[in-house]
């Protein structure tokens, strides 16, 4: 607590060093630029415009050594920030210009909001005088971006710039993660201040909790070693606090069955005998089986989704729940924990691992040992299961052979839809990191963006961008990005020529009445990759599959992968909507 | 259940509209919200009448915790606390016998006269909801032309002891208590927290 001292009650010293006339005064952009690097950013994406050309002035003076990429949309833009943030761990930034360009990066700051990615989105603003009266590109940022953002700044003069730009990377950063939203008036960019990096951040009202209450966290441990049918279920907190390792250790101590969320895919190796595969609406049947007879769920780093959940009145009715959290407010919004910890998830799981370190005080394995037999006869009973062709591409055995093609080891990026679905279902991830989604918003158009991202923050990883014919037209224009900057990014474009989900839907609740799902205009995606100066490559039969996706994945630079798949395919298994999640439907 | 909410916030640019926003993006009611500075003009005390079962308020409060500017929240429902309205109202009061009967009105009500025309007067009164309410439903049958209510003021009980010394000093104890209660878990400096995070 000591850190943390109102904000306003700065120092006599602070005070003193920013009057005094030795600091070099500088224009807002630079410092901007300044404090950017000092945050250790290297990578911006954006878009310019007229509020932001002072920074952009700036950002081309090669001291500040800030690479810039320029994307063709907004939205791409900020598409591209969060896979990069999500592949790195690091903060994404993003800047756009005033009005229009603020307004399109609504959708990927509302989209990082959901799904908790750390990103610092820097948009410009009209002059301070003309604020207010309706001006060319003026729109109140601030305010359209105020319910989906962790907090939001407008910088009212050159002096706090700094301070705002190092609270909004440590407020984006730190407990549960988010974007943060910076609005910059243009001549703020060109006031000119002394640049002063404030050593620390002081807000009093923002303290993420870290440990959890060590009372509940020996509780839990308790309640586990006690547990007959205990369940893991797991999330993208296990990733944002890079908490895998100790997730790895904490199942195998105890033997203890692992659920991932679609978030949490990779946070646990899927391949691991341990790992259940994912739960919910279309995950496997055994994990949610498993969690609905559970006596016991651990849930750390989830949030209990109605995607997970199923009808929230019929979810584990026998089941205790601890659940750890580093956001209070996610614990009990759902489904009532009967044990609430608050804290990070790799935090909370050392201090568990920590009293769980004496081994001749470990449960014998044998207690929970009809419990793994139970779910093992679940598994027997129905198995991911698909009817293969030799006439026509299955987008399942399209997931499997990348799956096979890749060894699990690729950073693969997706939409929403049924794409999404099959990858979750077909290629096992091996470790957290790997798998970037659009969960919590489902942004159509997410994947190629967030894939570009991903690979501009690791050259020489393989990152697949594995979209569907819908979502891929909504932001393609990317490819001229992506062959712009000498990328290796893959696209696998799973071509059903339907929005496939939506159709699913229509087909299993509408009585197949299909409306406005189906996309019989789509491009020739061989050419427009061409037309980008990229590489397209084709597949329509499954014979043709995998030497496709071997030449594609291996070929230097761009290339897209159009997979024409088999068109009416559904994904099964399926819990319906209203459903619990033992009325699954298995095909 | 109706809840009376303390809310400290930073007294800056927006903050109200960030508290405002949180309860109608998530469907929450507000009855009546009162603001002010607090002693500290760096900081607002919002108080905020709502209702919502016991989950929903957990909801409430554990949402406004989690913004950034907001200090504490203290639902006082189930505290020992005090809660004033305040309302303003003018109602006919013709010269004579209807004058004479408001009049007695206010008088009981220990209310105020604050204007007076030829035929009406102008009424301050302050009390909890339900003496406010009486005195509206009394008033009423002389015609009431306008009437403008203050949203609720609460504020805690002071401790009952021997000094007067002794109950300031334990009524800023408590309220360091609420603070820091709210915010109870172990905190890690920012800097600690950004290492573990670049770090591994």
């Amino acid at each position: 607590m000591s850190s943390v001292t109102a904000k306003a009650r700065t120092s006599d010293r602070e005070t003193e060093d920013r009057q005094s006339p030795s600091r070099e005064l500088m224009r807002g952009a630079r410092i901007l630029c300044e404090t950017l690097v000092q945050e250790g950013v290297d990578t911006i994406f954006g878009y310019p415009g007229g509020a932001v050309l002072h920074i952009y002035d700036e950002l081309a003076d090669t001291r500040h050594n800030l690479r810039h990429i320029l994307a063709r949309h907004e939205q791409g833009a900020v598409h591209m920030a969060e896979g990069y943030a999500k592949a790195t761990g690091r903060v994404g930034v993003v800047l756009v210009t005033s009005g229009p360009g603020a307004t399109n990066a609504v959708t990927g700051i509302a989209n990082a909001f959901m799904d908790s990615t750390p990103l610092v989105v820097i948009t410009g603003q009209v002059p301070r005088k003309m604020i207010g009266t309706d001006a060319f590109q003026e729109v109140d940022t601030v305010g359209i971006t105020r319910p989906c953002t962790k907090y939001n700044y407008m910088v009212r003069e050159a002096a706090e710039l700094a301070e705002v730009v190092r609270e909004a990377f440590f407020v984006a950063g730190t407990g549960r993660p988010g974007p943060v939203v910076i609005d910059i008036p243009k001549d703020v960019t060109a006031e000119q201040a002394p640049f002063f990096y404030p050593e620390d951040v002081q807000l009093l009202g923002y303290r993420p909790t870290s440990r959890g209450n060590a009372e509940q966290v020996k509780e839990a441990v308790e309640r586990i070693t006690n547990a007959r049918r205990p369940i893991l279920y797991v999330g993208g907190g296990v990733i944002h606090a890079n908490g895998s390792d100790e997730l790895l250790e904490l199942a195998q101590k105890l033997q203890l069955p692992v659920t991932p969320t679609l978030m949490g895919l990779g946070c646990f190796p899927s391949g691991h005998p341990l790992c259940l595969g994912m739960l919910g609406m279309h995950g496997t049947y055994w994990a949610n089986m498993a969690i609905s007879d559970s006596d016991l769920i651990i849930a750390i780093g989830v949030r209990f989704d109605d995607r997970v959940t199923g009808a929230i009145e019929k979810f584990a009715p026998q089941a205790e729940i601890v659940h750890i959290d580093v956001d209070a407010s996610s614990v009990s919004k759902n489904v009532r924990a009967h044990l609430p910890i608050v804290g990070d998830a790799k935090t909370v799981m050392r201090q568990m691992l920590e009293l769980l370190s004496d081994e001749r005080q470990l449960p014998s394995a044998e207690r929970i040992a009809p419990w793994w037999r139970q779910i093992e006869e679940w598994k027997q009973f129905a198995p991911l299961a698909y009817e293969n062709s030799d006439e026509v591409i299955k987008p399942q055995f399209l997931c499997q052979e990348l799956y096979r093609l890749t060894g699990g080891d690729a950073i693969i990026a997706t939409d929403v839809g049924q794409h999404q679905m099959w990858l979750a279902q077909y290629y096992g991830f091996n470790g957290p990191r790997q798998s970037i989604t659009s969960g919590g918003l489902g942004t159509m158009g997410f994947g190629f963006p967030a894939a570009l991202g991903a690979q501009i923050a690791f050259p020489d990883r393989p990152v697949i961008a594995f979209v569907g014919d819908g979502g891929f037209q909504m932001t393609a224009q990317e490819l001229a990005t992506a062959v712009q900057y000498d990328t290796n990014t893959k696209i696998i474009v799973m071509n059903n020529n339907y929005l496939g989900m939506v159709r699913q839907w229509q087909d299993l609740l509408y009585n197949r009445r299909y409306s406005a799902v189906g996309m019989k205009n789509t491009p020739d995606f061989v050419k427009l990759a061409e037309a980008y100066g990229a590489i397209g490559l084709r597949a329509t039969m499954p014979g043709e599959l995998t030497a496709v996706l071997e030449q594609g994945l291996s070929t230097q630079g761009v290339v897209v992968m159009d997979i024409v798949v088999s068109e009416e395919e559904n994904v099964f298994p399926m819990i319906p909507p209203g459903a619990g999640l033992k009325e699954m439907v298995l095909r | 259940m109706r809840h009376t909410l303390a809310i400290l916030v930073e007294n800056r640019f927006g903050e109200l509209a960030r508290i405002v926003g949180l309860f109608s993006a998530r469907g929450y009611n507000i009855e009546s919200l009162t603001v002010a500075e607090t002693l500290d003009p760096q900081v607002s005390r919002v108080t905020l009448v709502t209702c919502g079962d016991d989950q929903i308020v957990e909801q409430i409060t554990k949402q406004l915790n989690k913004q950034i500017r907001v200090l504490s929240v203290v639902d006082l429902t189930s505290l020992n606390h005090t809660e004033r309205e305040m309302v303003l109202i003018h109602v006919n009061a013709e010269p004579g016998l209807a004058r004479q009967e408001v009049l007695n009105l206010v008088g009981v009500f220990r209310a105020k006269v604050i204007d007076i025309s030829e035929s009406a007067i102008t009424v301050e009164a302050t009390g909890d909801r339900n003496k406010i309410d009486a005195l509206l439903r009394l008033l009423a049958p002389f015609g009431i032309h306008e009437m403008v209510r203050a949203g609720t003021l609460a504020i805690g009980r002071l401790p009952v002891t021997n000094s007067e010394e002794s109950r300031a000093e334990l009524a800023v104890t408590e309220i360091r208590k609420r603070l820091t209660t709210t915010q109870n878990r172990e905190t890690t400096t920012h800097e600690s927290l950004l290492r573990q995070r670049r770090g591994s």
